[in-house]
């Protein structure tokens, strides 16, 4: 490591100074634009989101009252599966062409790299998929404060599914079948995420004031921003051995 | 430290073959002298009849399930911050142990819940979890046997086993709250009932066996996949049940 940092300051890399949290910044600005040239794939992702939660009136039947009953867990159930499905999207390219590598040599800590390519992920899927929310929830009978809850819960759940996804995605990282892998690995550490996300929403619904399981979810979230980003680093790590 | 020495596969290869049997005996002896006790002279419980006596198997099964987990994130650690494989072989081994244990303890909860509660699953907190940490096992042998490179494999089950041991209790309070939320007071596992001295221990002598054969399945696999992940050394090639 020291002999790594000691060729580092003898390369003439740039005349400037490297701000380590910079770091998030460039690898945030790098992903964006990448994203941004294929929108296909973001609205690929909303799509299944939408088809996904309208399966369901279909197969329950349009009864109001129960449909409005397991609006929450089938939105929030959905949101799961369509961050899923993006999460290889986070490094599976670059670990493809080379790109991880290079971020593993860059002069910005890998930690600071992940935390960028986390919130241009989360941009790109969590906060469509909490825009979208209000309109899948009016179908479902969903009123106006519970809409507004459940797109809180959303925007502060889906950076966690971000988040402990990026560790399954770099832990499978050019393996075998690792999509249908990544799902055993990432959803049951979704479910404290499910329980209090669909929780705040079914809590307005019974007339509860739903505060706790939204501060619960905030509390997921710093956990998850302050750690996950070193597990994530730790990963990619062991797949670039 | 002597002990040290033993973190080398060739070096404990030998010692687990010592160990082996010595615990499958111990394992033998106390699950018999369990089962005598919990099946014979433990008395009846009267409210539950005769059916209360699978919680000599459904307990101890139980805090394997859980036990193995946090032994396995143990050795976690070790694997990744002292590099020492004999670890990562070790979490290899005590996983498909883990696993049966926690599927035990939730098949024969449902056994038990079936006559005693009316229903063979409730969603209860402490049955919802535990299926949880089945999925977390399950997860980890299936990406450790997906990853082709040992070594990798070794490290990303590793990781993955600590970020599922950080989860565990998240998790568990996550699932009480959520059902306390929904079902009110309804099943209590834990009603306040005192046991009898005799059933004590019979529970705590099955805990003991289990533990036993825990640790005897747990050494003959490592030695099994010491021998696999080794096959090309020299010391391998002259010990004598591979020659």
């Amino acid at each position: 490591m020291s002999a790594a940092n000691a060729s580092n300051a003898a390369l003439p890399i740039s005349a400037r100074e490297i701000i380590p949290e910079k770091g998030v910044l460039v690898a945030a600005r790098r992903d964006l634009a990448l994203a941004m040239r294929s929108r296909g794939e973001l609205v690929q992702a909303l799509a299944f989101f939408v088809i996904c939660v309208s399966l369901f009136p279909l197969a329950i039947g349009p009864e109001s009252a129960l449909l409005k009953r397991i609006a929450p867990g089938v939105v929030w159930v959905c949101a799961l599966l369509a961050v899923l499905l993006t999460l290889p999207r986070l490094f599976q390219s670059d670990y493809q062409d080379g790109t991880l590598e290079q971020c593993l040599l860059s002069p910005y800590p890998l930690p600071a790299i992940c935390l960028g390519k986390m919130l241009s992920h989360w941009l790109t899927s969590g906060l469509p998929l909490a825009v979208l929310s209000p309109v899948l929830g009016l179908q479902f009978g969903l009123g106006g404060s519970e809409l507004m809850v459940m797109v809180v819960g959303l925007l502060l759940g889906t950076p966690v599914l971000t988040a402990i996804g990026a560790i399954g995605a770099a832990l499978v990282l050019g393996v075998r079948s690792g999509g249908m892998l990544l799902g055993l690995l990432v959803l049951p550490l979704y479910i404290p995420v499910l329980i209090f996300g669909a929780g705040a929403v079914e809590a307005v619904l019974a007339g509860v004031d739903p505060t706790a399981n939204l501060y619960l979810l905030a509390a997921l979230f710093l956990m998850a921003l302050v750690a996950t980003p070193y597990a994530t680093s730790a990963a990619l790590k062991i797949a670039l051995d | 430290m002597a002990l040290f020495k033993y973190s080398a596969p060739s070096a404990f290869y030998p010692l687990a073959g010592k160990l082996v049997p010595w615990f499958g005996a111990a394992a033998f002896v106390l699950g018999v002298v369990g089962l005598y006790i919990g099946l014979f002279v433990a008395p009846e419980d009267f409210q539950q009849g005769e059916v209360y006596r699978i919680i000599f198997i459904h307990v101890p099964t139980a805090w394997m399930g859980m036990f193995i987990y946090l032994v396995m994130a143990m050795y976690g650690v070790l694997a990744l911050i002292y590099q020492t494989r004999l670890s990562a072989m070790m979490m290899e081994a005590l996983a498909p142990t883990g696993a049966i244990f926690t599927a035990l303890a939730l098949w024969t909860g449902a056994l038990w819940g079936k006559p005693t509660w009316g229903t063979y699953w409730a969603w209860d907190a402490r049955m919802t979890s535990t299926l949880i940490l089945l999925f977390l096992y399950i997860g980890y042998i299936a990406l450790v046997n997906a990853i082709e490179d040992k070594k990798r494999a070794d490290k990303a089950g590793a990781l993955l086993v600590i970020v599922g041991s950080v989860n565990v209790p998240i998790i568990y309070f996550s699932v009480k709250w959520w059902n306390t939320l929904h079902q009110g007071a309804s099943i209590s596992v834990s009603g306040g009932n005192k046991m009898a001295m005799t059933m004590l221990l019979a529970m705590l002598i099955m805990a003991l066996a289990c533990w036993m054969y825990s640790i005897a399945v747990a050494l003959c696999r490592v030695r099994a996949i010491i021998l696999e992940r080794e096959r090309h050394t020299q010391w391998v090639r002259e010990i004598k049940e591979v020659r």
